[in-house]
This record gives C-alpha cells, structure tokens and sequence, in this order.
C-alpha cells in the first residue's frame, strides 16, 4: 500500500471512477486540487463561466449520457453557487458528484474567509452530502459518493473537503466496494406483486399506463414499446417521461398535466386502471389531488420507496427498478392464459379525442413557436434538445417528436430558469458529433448567457434557440387570464421612459412606442464569437438552421422573434381538477 | 389523499442512525423541512458506539405517518426505522422540577406529594427544593399539573421520553 496525499488520491479516484470531464471553478481552497489536475491527461477540465453554469452543465452532461456528472468548485460562494443546480438535480434524480474545497478545519465555525456551511445548507436538497474530516475517511466517502449518486433513484452528492485534509497523506487505495447498512436500494422488483399487477393488467376493462422520467433513466424505453405492444394497452407520459415510448407511436397519447393535451389528460380521467412507472405523481400532474383518475385503481413502480403513495394513494406499490420490473411485466404477459378484458372501444376512444382536440397553434402574422419546434423536427435526425423554463419549455414538450435516438433534457421538477444554455453545453461534451439545441426563452437565456464563452472555447456547436417575445411569457399568461391583464415585472421592454412615455400604469399590452429591446441578441453572440441569426418569418427558417448545422466549431444564437401574446395551451387552472381543461383560441 | 386516514394521533418512532456529525440535524431538518412537527426527539449512544438510537414523538394523521417513515427509510444515516406506535414498550422520562419560594408549611406538604404521586426529593435549601422524577411521559404530566396547581414558582426541566420494546412488561 503506498501513500499519497489528498488531492493525489482525488485524481486517482476520478480515474478509478472512469471520470473524464470534470465541470471546475478554482479557487483559493481547491487550488491544490488543480494542481493535480494540471500533471495528468485522463481527465479533462471543463471550465465554465459560472457554477450556476457549471453544474447545470453537468447535469445536462449527466442526463445525456447516463454517466454521473462531476463537478469541483471551490468554498464559500463557489459552494453556495451550486445550490439552485443541487436542488435541480434533486428534483430530477440527476446523479452527480459536488466536490466542494473548504477552509481547513482548524479554521472552521471562525467566519474565515469564503467560508459556509454547505453541508448544512444543501442537506435538505441532496441525497446525501457529507465533509470529509479526516484524510484516512477520504477514501471510502468518494467510493461512496459515486455509488449513492448513480445507485437507486439517482441524485446529487455534495463531498466538502478541507484544504488542510486534502494536503495531509494516506493511503492510495481505492475500495473496491461499498458497504453501507443505511443504503440498501431496493431494485429486485416482487415476483408475488407482479402477478398482482399483471392480473388487474388483464382484468382491467380501460387500462392505462403513465410513464414517467424514471423510465428513461432505467434505460427502459425499449423494453416499455414491446410491453405496449405486448399488452396493446395505450400510454401516456409526464413531461420528464416523454420520449419513453415513442411519441409517434399508435398507442401514445401524449402529454398529461397542466399543459397536457386533452386526449391523455381524457384518458386519466376515464380510465380504470393507471399503471404508472417512474413518476412521483407532481402536482403539476395531478392538478387537484382528490380529482385525478377518479375512477382508477393505481398500479405504481417505483425504485424510491418513498415516492409511492406520497401524493396519490396507490392500490399496488411495486417498488424496483423500472428496468426489471417491465421486463417482468412483459415475460408474465407473454405467460399470461387469459383473455384481456380491455373494451375494444378503448383505444379508438382516445384516437378520436386525439383528432378531436389535437394539440394546434393557429398562424399568426409573427412567427409561432410551433413552426420552429416543427422546423427542428424536420431538419434534425437525432438531436438532443434541451429547454429553459417556461412558455418555450412547454411548446417544446408539447411539439417535439421523440423517437429513436432523440432526447429532451429539461428541468421538469425545480423548474429553473438559465437552464437550457449549460445543460446543451454539458450534453454537447458528453455526445461529440450530435446535435444538441438549446429551446430558450428570452428570459431564461440571460440567466445564463455568459456560458456562450464555454460553448465558443469548447467549440461545441450548440445552436441556441430563443423564443423572444419580449416577455417573462408564462408569468405574463398566467396574469393574461388571471390577473386582469396587470403584466407586473414580466415586460421585459418596459424600462426608465415608459413613466414617461405616458404608459406609467401597468400596461396592458405592446405599442409601437416601446423601447428597444436590449440585449440586441444578435451582437450578444457576435461578442461571444458566436454566430448570431435573427429570424422574423417562417420562412427564414431553414436557411437559420442550415447556417447552424454548418457551423462545426462553435454555437450559434438563433433569435426567432415570436408573437407577443401567444398562449400555451391547452392548460388547467392552477390548483384546479385536470378535467377543467381550457383548450384555447 | 384517502380522507379515512386524516385522524392525528400521537406516534412513536425508534430510530437506529449513525452516530456521526450531522446526522441530528439531518434528520430534524428532514422533519422540519417538510414540515412535519415534532412532540419530542430524544437521542443517545448505543452498545455499539458508532450507533445512536433516537425516541422520536410526533403528532400526525396514518399518510403524513406513512410518508415520514418513508422518508427516514430512504435516509442514507438511517439504519433501521421501528414504528412503536402499536408496539408493545416501555418508556421513561426524567423530569426535573425546583420549586422556588417554599416555606417550613410547603415543603412538608412537597414530601406529602412525593409519597404520594411516587417522585424523589434530590436537593433543596431554606428557600427551594428540587424534584426529581423518572415515569412515563403521561405521569410526569400529572405530576407536573399537581405542582402547578399548588406552586407559581417553578422552574420544569423535561428530557422528552427514551422507548425500547418490552419483554413481558408493557409500560407506556
């Protein structure tokens, strides 16, 4: 056994882990650590502009890849940058290692200098987060780190290293396994509960299934069509579960939720059994609680057992891995000496709601954000498309087409604005050659807009996408219907000379006396040596995207100059059932 | 949520963690951060020094239950969650209370009390005593009404309750 010191052995750990991006910020208590990552080749530094940045890209790196995204900033505000990124990952069971330098421990609990708790202040917010106080401890809590990130249902591990533990020397070993009596995940799914299940399966007279995010992470997708098919029971996804089947499928239905369309929403309503795999039953799913799937016995697997029955009560838990527990469901179908009893009407149901009430967006004088989701679905084969928050978010959930090797990576749980822009850039460095789009809204892409930096240096070709309508778009929709048209803090034209300019109240709407916008997006880019489009008709479209796809060695900023005061819909009120849907123009 | 199980009933958790930095505040902020409330959390070191117990009371409905537990379960500190609530335990609390002000007349009258309701006079002078009292939560609450009734200046020290299944002997 040789001995090495702290920030030796952390590298050796990274390769030990098969790390080979690490998403890094230095400063003065991780600069021992740099140095490490200076002298060797194996593992890449990715350095952003911001570790709001930084760890978003990672996740988008992680989601992208299946691999665990690393990050390593350094303490106090380094630290607490990762914070919103930290309940992100949480949120959408992300699996990553944050390695964060801290003061040395002599100096700890004295205020010194860039120094927080951050254990303390991301242990709601994490998995599991920890500080390293001993070097001969370093070892095991790094094993550890990447096991209960990646194992179960993922998410994000916070490991705080003191300087002065990290300088001091120990062993070079790595263990090879992991021992923790308080972590056992469950992925083994019940023999007995699948009979259960796949008896109701076959019983049911309008089954249903509800797929979730937790069916792409399981790397399920495959195994899930065969199962439709197998059982020809129709499905339906929340919106971090789209993509699980292919959305151009017969049997699927769409999106449910707050933004759903109605034939899926319908569905929820009318069917008999939900088999939901890999969701946690959001209230942005669900709308009022006590209303959804009134008529419904539930079937839930899920790999967290805490997820079960948490908002919605459930007649069979099946706790596992999404993987296996499909798997089995398929294999007892396939066993399975009885005729179902699925109405043949059903599914003709939802195929006439489906053409009934498609989702649509009627042409307007100014581009829609339809036709540039469509264009993307036509000039693109397998792109990875990720999104901001907000109206853009859900145009895209709604209009994109997921099939084969297409993704869509978007911060479903948290719902956090400045997201797009790193996650393309992380999915970008994970999967060299595809392409990788960026849906953002105006507001959202300013959150985050320096990260163009890492895209130019990097030369990765990340087309950005924004959707500028000059407003914070969902907020103003929500105060459109809701709020007497008072557009409080969501123009984002509305400066200094709107006082007076005569518009000093709330104004109800655009004119030709509004300011400029400002950033001019287009020379943002430039100033970032990316290239910068600005498109105000459809068709400029394509041309916008072909001088993307031919841009090899950097991003490109599309501007689409939107409709104003277009809408998402169909949408629930909030808080309201998920039968009161309002289907729009 | 199922509106049969919406009744709030007093619930009693055993908890085994790791006894390690952080882990208190890691599971009182788990309780806190969802907001569930907590009656009382008694905690100490077990047979086995890297193992703490914890006596967790709280006041829930069966989801709110179902779901802390869960919770706890999922917790990577947590190693092994007891519902006591229908289990058979035994339970003590200590209680200390010093009585303040007392004269010749009272302080006969407080070892009148002590024999009576079962508490130990530990220390006192001309003008105090102090009471000790180790009995289940619910008779140091009797105790405590009897004094306060009698006394107004009273200083009460409350250790919240320590749990462990009983044998043959239930005690709650």
């Amino acid at each position: 056994m040789g001995k090495m010191t702290g920030n030796e052995f952390f590298v050796k750990a990274l390769r030990e882990e098969g790390v080979d991006k690490i998403f890094a910020y230095p400063g003065a208590c991780v600069v021992d650590i740099f140095d490490e990552l200076y002298k060797q080749n194996d593992v890449d530094l990715i350095l952003p502009r911001h570790e709001q940045g930084l760890i978003h890209a990672a996740e988008g790196y992680a989601r992208s890849t299946g691999r665990v995204g690393v990050c390593l900033v350094t303490s106090g505000p380094g630290a607490t940058n990762l914070v919103t990124g930290i309940a992100d990952a949480n949120l959408d069971s992300v699996p990553l290692v944050c390695f964060t330098g801290q003061v040395p421990t002599g100096l700890i609990g004295n205020d010194t200098f860039q120094e927080v708790d951050i254990v303390g202040i991301t242990r709601n917010i994490t998995k599991y987060s920890m500080m390293v106080r001993d070097r001969k401890d370093l070892n095991k809590a790094i094993k550890e780190a990447f096991f209960i990130a990646s194992s179960g249902r993922p998410g994000p591990v916070l490991v705080d290293l003191p300087k002065d533990v990290m300088a001091q020397s120990g062993s070079d070993e790595y263990p090879d396994s992991v021992n923790l009596r308080g972590y056992k995940p469950n992925t083994k799914v019940h023999d007995g509960q699948i009979k259960r299940a796949i008896k109701m399966i076959y019983k049911a007279k309008k089954p249903l299934f509800i797929l979730g995010g937790g069916v792409k992470i399981a790397g399920a997708a495959e195994d899930m069509k065969k199962l439709m098919e197998a059982t020809g029971i129709p499905a339906v996804t929340t919106i971090m579960g789209k993509g699980s089947v292919p959305t151009n499928h017969d049997l699927y239905f769409g999106n449910v939720g707050m933004h759903g369309c109605f034939a899926a929403n319908n569905a929820v309503n009318n069917c008999d059994l939900l088999i939901s795999i890999g969701t946690r039953f959001n209230d942005r799913i669900t709308g009022k609680l006590g209303t959804f799937a009134p008529k419904a016995k539930i079937i839930h697997i899920d790999v967290d057992t805490a997820s079960i029955s948490k908002n919605v009560t459930v007649d069979v838990p099946l706790v596992g891995d999404a993987k296996e527990a499909i798997q089995k469901l398929l294999k007892a179908s396939q066993e399975y000496d009885g005729e179902s009893d699925m109405i043949p009407g059903w599914v003709e149901q939802l195929q006439e709601w489906k053409q009934q009430y498609p989702l649509y967006m009627n042409k307007k004088d100014k581009l829609t954000p339809k036709e540039i989701i469509d264009a993307i679905n036509e000039l693109y084969d397998e792109p990875i498309v990720t999104t901001d928050v907000g109206q853009h978010q859900m145009w895209t959930t709604q209009f994109f087409e997921i099939y084969g090797k297409r993704q869509l990576i978007t911060s479903g749980g948290l719902g956090t604005m400045g997201y797009g822009l790193p996650a393309a850039i992380g999915a970008a460095i994970g999967n060299p050659g595809r392409d990788v789009i960026a849906v953002t809204g105006d507001g959202g892409f300013q959150m985050n807009s320096q990260e163009l930096t890492t895209a130019t240096i990097n030369r990765l070709p990340v087309t950005v996408c924004i959707m500028n309508n000059g407003y914070l778009g969902m907020v103003r929709q929500w105060q459109d219907l809701f709020y007497d048209r008072a557009f409080a803090g969501t123009c984002l034209r509305r400066c200094k000379d709107c006082e007076t300019a005569g518009c000093n109240e709330l104004c109800a709407g655009r004119s030709d006396d509004c300011p400029p916008y400002v950033p001019d997006f287009v020379k943002l880019a430039e100033a970032y040596s990316a290239q910068g489009i600005r498109v105000t008709k459809a068709d400029e479209i394509p041309e916008a995207f072909a001088k993307a796809k031919a841009k090899k060695d950097g991003p490109t900023v599309i501007e689409f100059l939107i409709e104003d005061e277009e809408l998402v819909y169909p949408m629930i009120k909030p808080g309201g059932p998920i039968t009161d849907l309002v289907l729009g123009e | 949520m199922n509106n049969d199980n919406n009744t709030m009933k007093r619930r009693w958790l055993s908890l085994y963690v790791e006894n390690k930095t952080g882990v208190l505040a890691r599971i009182s902020g788990l309780l806190s951060g969802k907001s569930y409330n907590i009656h009382s959390l008694t905690v100490g070191e077990t047979e086995d020094h890297t193992v703490s117990r914890m006596t967790i009371c709280l006041d829930a409905d069966e989801n709110t239950f179902e779901q802390i537990k869960k919770q706890f379960n999922r917790s990577v500190e947590v190693i092994k969650v007891i519902d006591f609530t229908n289990l058979s335990i035994r339970t003590k609390e200590v209680m200390f209370i010093k009585i303040n002000g007392v004269t010749d007349k009272t302080r006969t009258e407080i070892f009148q009390m002590a024999e009576a309701f079962k508490f130990q006079v530990k220390d006192m002078d001309k003008n105090s005593v102090l009471i000790e009292s180790c009995r289940t939560e619910i008779k140091n609450d009797s105790i405590l009404n009897v004094i306060y009734d009698r006394f107004k200046n009273i200083e009460v020290v409350r250790g919240g309750p320590v749990a462990i299944e009983s044998i043959s002997m239930q005690d709650r």
